[in-house]
């Protein structure tokens, strides 16, 4: 805890690899000409020679080697156990929107567990006409959609309200991932059953052990809450609840309930443990909001950042980072560098989509100046996303979700980044 | 198929009455039987409603929730290490750092029945009858100060016990107290005058260290070689190397034994930095005295057939797990037992990989 700026380890170790990465090349950069040939050009390379991998060598593929370190992390001293436990995307390698399965974030209750097509079963019981039972088989019969969704963690960000904590944006801000899934709408399937119209609850619960139950109210159910069966164009992965999932756009992860396995219609909420002693916001006061589902207009500058510090060098710079919003589509993102003096608009790659993520780049030219990087994201509501001073003056320091605070990052001469909070 | 008729005309009704257009049917599904619906639909409401017969007290509840708690919440229920508290922090919501549990912060007892019977014990779930939970959440109801030791919980009872913070809760207030404060057009200059760092990560000096990350890496690299590379070339290359004595231990048996112990992992631990949880430490165990874990408290049955000579050989173990409780009466283990002969065997061939410390 002594530690001065000069001994701390994974930035230093951050900077050097991502300086090993760039190389001869990253030397060479700028306006200066190469002194000497380089022998990548000059001499011939095994791979300019000889043969690469035949088709097959890998049936299903995986990163080139290379990207090894492009991999879901887990801090271990937050849970007592991996099984239940929470691991978070490496959202600062990535770019575009779309999360490969294989890397977006784990939470697990009980484990990711091996649940066969065959083996399941959907059930949708209480206030119905009809209490059916479908099989996976069943479910593929029905009408289906194509979405494109973020999934936020409640508690992403959650380790930062009390000050800067984790350093580095995959720990920050890495519990969300962005798919686009594919599913019958929940709607279609309450009506195969004939819904009540005194429920105005759907509890739904998973087939692992802990169950993870949640109460959605009806009008969000029949709204646009989907029960997906494919992420990305493929199967869901075993861990994002194979065979079948929910997905409840814009609203906290913990209700997209995986290995579905029960729908009941109900005419109140169960008031499970994951909607009452979990997912509930403490304030100053010792109050509790509960019911907080939505995830509130968000964004982060994922690049410069801890593990992706600038390795070129001054010259041009390009700032890029996500924004999201359980409310709507993104607007806006402005983007500062001088830890919110002044503001500048950065270029969203496509018009933001409702509860999706939405990537913006500040092309930009670095002197080599200290920059206090932060990024502001507005939605269609026209909210503006507030700093952690804001928000801390209407909710105290003893929430653990819903974090939407501005991130700051403090870039260094060198080029290295830090999590920091400022005044 | 008139029941069918009929339950689509009453469902007709609620379609016009819940959306505008005749809500679609496909005729996909089969009619969900009581059965059925018995055997998952468990949730118990903050009513009561959902609640099963039986009973159970604080003092049957401490025997159980000894041996079936404990391990992860402390014997009073006050956690252990980063596992979650159960009793205590009354009196703590309002300061920094509160303490949140069942006595402090949960505002229903329902929800301490309902994730209890239907989620818990940590990797033996659901297997609680309706007694034990009962009297598993009048222990933690007595750890909190909550009932007296003599209160039986029950159906009939269960709407009598206040829970403090049960009046602890508001509505999600958000689009009132924050929305009207950070909406309109923000600010884009001279939007403050100083910028001081007031706190820094790396100062705290919490972040994991990324060469833990970089070791898991070529650990999953390698793994993914051996499975999706060609099995001749990977024969080829397994010959070049001087292959150990695991030659002799299949390791697709041991892959699969992995698996299975999933179901064991709850309670025990095997391998570096294993240790004595709800079940002793299996390192060695196969081949070994019974018993052979000194820190570890047995059950009196195992402690008499160790006293008898019982060594943990392939036979022996094979007929614990595939019925422990018959093969070992009084064992403390309380797991079901494997029903298939595979799973036994590798489960057996998966410990035997590991040798004793």
């Amino acid at each position: 805890m002594s530690d001065t700026f000069e001994s701390n380890k994974p930035n230093r170790r951050a900077f050097l690899r991502g300086a090993a990465t760039a190389g001869v090349g990253a030397i060479a950069a700028g306006a200066a000409g190469a002194q000497t040939p380089d022998p990548l050009i000059t001499e011939t390379q095994d791979w300019a020679q000889s043969f690469g991998d035949g088709v097959d060598a890998t049936p299903y593929g995986m990163p080139i080697q290379f990207e090894g370190d492009v991999i879901r992390r887990n801090v271990e001293w937050l849970t007592a156990d991996t099984i239940s436990s929470i691991n978070f995307t490496p959202i600062h390698a990535l770019d575009g929107t779309i999360t490969p399965q294989g890397c977006a974030f784990e939470r697990h209750h009980s484990g990711a567990i091996e649940l066969k097509k065959e083996d399941y079963r959907l059930m949708i019981n209480g206030l119905v006409d009809r209490p059916l039972v479908f099989t996976y088989a069943d479910l593929e019969r029905f009408p289906r959609e194509n979405h494109t969704y973020f999934l936020e963690c409640a508690a992403n960000t959650g380790m930062e309200w009390a000050g800067a904590q984790l350093n580095g944006a995959q720990f920050t801000h890495g519990m969300i991932h962005n798919m686009e899934y594919t599913g019958v709408p929940l709607r279609t399937l309450l009506e195969e059953a004939g819904y009540d119209t005194a429920g105005k609850w759907v509890y739904v619960e998973g087939a692992d052990a802990s169950s993870n139950g949640r109460s959605i109210p009806m009008e969000k159910a029949l709204d646009d809450v989907l029960v997906a069966f494919k992420a990305n164009g493929e199967a869901l992965r075993k861990e994002h609840g194979y065979p079948v999932r929910l997905i409840v756009p814009g609203w906290e992860g913990n209700m997209w309930v995986k290995w579905i396995r029960r729908i009941e219609v109900m005419d109140a909420p169960v008031e499970s443990r994951e909607e009452t002693s979990k997912y509930t916001d403490t304030l100053e006061n010792g109050i509790s909001r509960k019911w907080t589902w939505a995830m509130d207009a968000k964004s982060v500058v994922t690049s410069p950042s801890p593990q992706a510090p600038i390795t070129h060098g001054t010259g041009p710079l390009v700032i890029t980072g996500l924004a999201w919003s359980g409310r709507g589509a993104i607007t806006r993102v402005d983007v500062s560098k001088d830890g919110g003096k002044t503001w500048e608009t950065a270029r969203l790659a496509k018009p933001g989509e409702k509860m999706a993520l939405t990537r913006f780049y500040l092309d930009t030219t670095w002197d080599g100046e200290e920059m206090f990087l932060q990024s502001r994201a507005m939605d269609e509501t026209g909210y503006v996303q507030p700093t952690k001073t804001q928000l801390r003056e209407v909710r105290g320091e003893n929430s653990v979700y819903h974090n939407n605070c501005i991130q700051t990052w403090w870039v260094r001469p060198n080029g290295e980044a830090e999590n920091v909070e400022v005044s | 198929m008139s029941k069918f008729l009929k339950s689509i005309s009453i469902g007709a009704v609620a379609a016009i009455l819940a959306v505008p257009a005749a809500a679609q049917t496909f005729g996909l599904g089969r009619a969900a039987l009581p059965e059925e619906i018995a055997a998952w639909n468990l949730d118990v409401h903050p009513d009561g409603a959902g609640l099963p017969d039986g009973q159970g007290d604080a003092l049957d509840g401490e025997e159980i929730f000894a041996t079936q708690c404990a391990a992860c919440h402390g014997d009073f229920a006050e956690g252990i290490g980063n596992w979650p508290k159960l009793a205590g922090g009354m009196d703590t919501l309002d300061r920094k750092d509160p303490l949140k549990t069942v006595g402090s912060y949960w505002p229903y007892l329902s929800t301490t029945f309902d994730y209890i019977r239907r989620s818990m014990p940590y990797g033996n779930a659901g297997t609680l009858s309706a007694d034990e939970t009962y009297a598993i959440v009048a222990y933690i109801l007595y750890s909190n100060d909550l009932i007296a030791d003599d209160f039986v919980l029950s159906k009939d009872t269960f709407l009598d016990v206040e829970m403090p913070n049960a009046d602890g809760f508001i509505l999600d207030d958000r689009m009132e107290t924050e929305f009207t404060k950070w909406v309109g057009e923000p600010c884009m200059t001279d939007c403050k005058d100083a910028v001081e760092v007031t706190m820094r990560a790396l100062v705290l000096d919490v972040t994991p260290e990324e060469t833990a990350a970089k070791a898991e890496t070529v650990q999953v690299a390698s793994t993914d070689t051996t499975t999706t590379a060609e099995p001749a070339a990977v024969a080829a290359q397994e010959q070049a190397v001087p292959a150990p004595e695991v030659a002799a231990a299949d390791p697709a048996l041991i892959a699969e034994g992995e698996k299975v112990f999933r179901k064991c992992a709850a309670c025990h631990q095997v391998g570096d930095g294993a240790k004595n949880r709800v079940g002793p430490i299996l390192n060695g165990v196969v081949g070994a005295k019974a018993g052979h874990i000194e820190d570890f408290k047995y059950s009196k049955a195992l402690m008499t057939r160790a006293e008898e000579g019982l060594i943990w050989d392939g036979e022996a173990l094979a007929g614990f797990l595939s019925a422990p409780k018959k093969y070992l009466k009084g064992t403390k283990m309380g797991f079901a037992g494997l029903k298939k002969d595979e799973e036994i065997a590798a489960v057996i061939a998966y410990l035997n990989s590991f040798e004793a410390e």
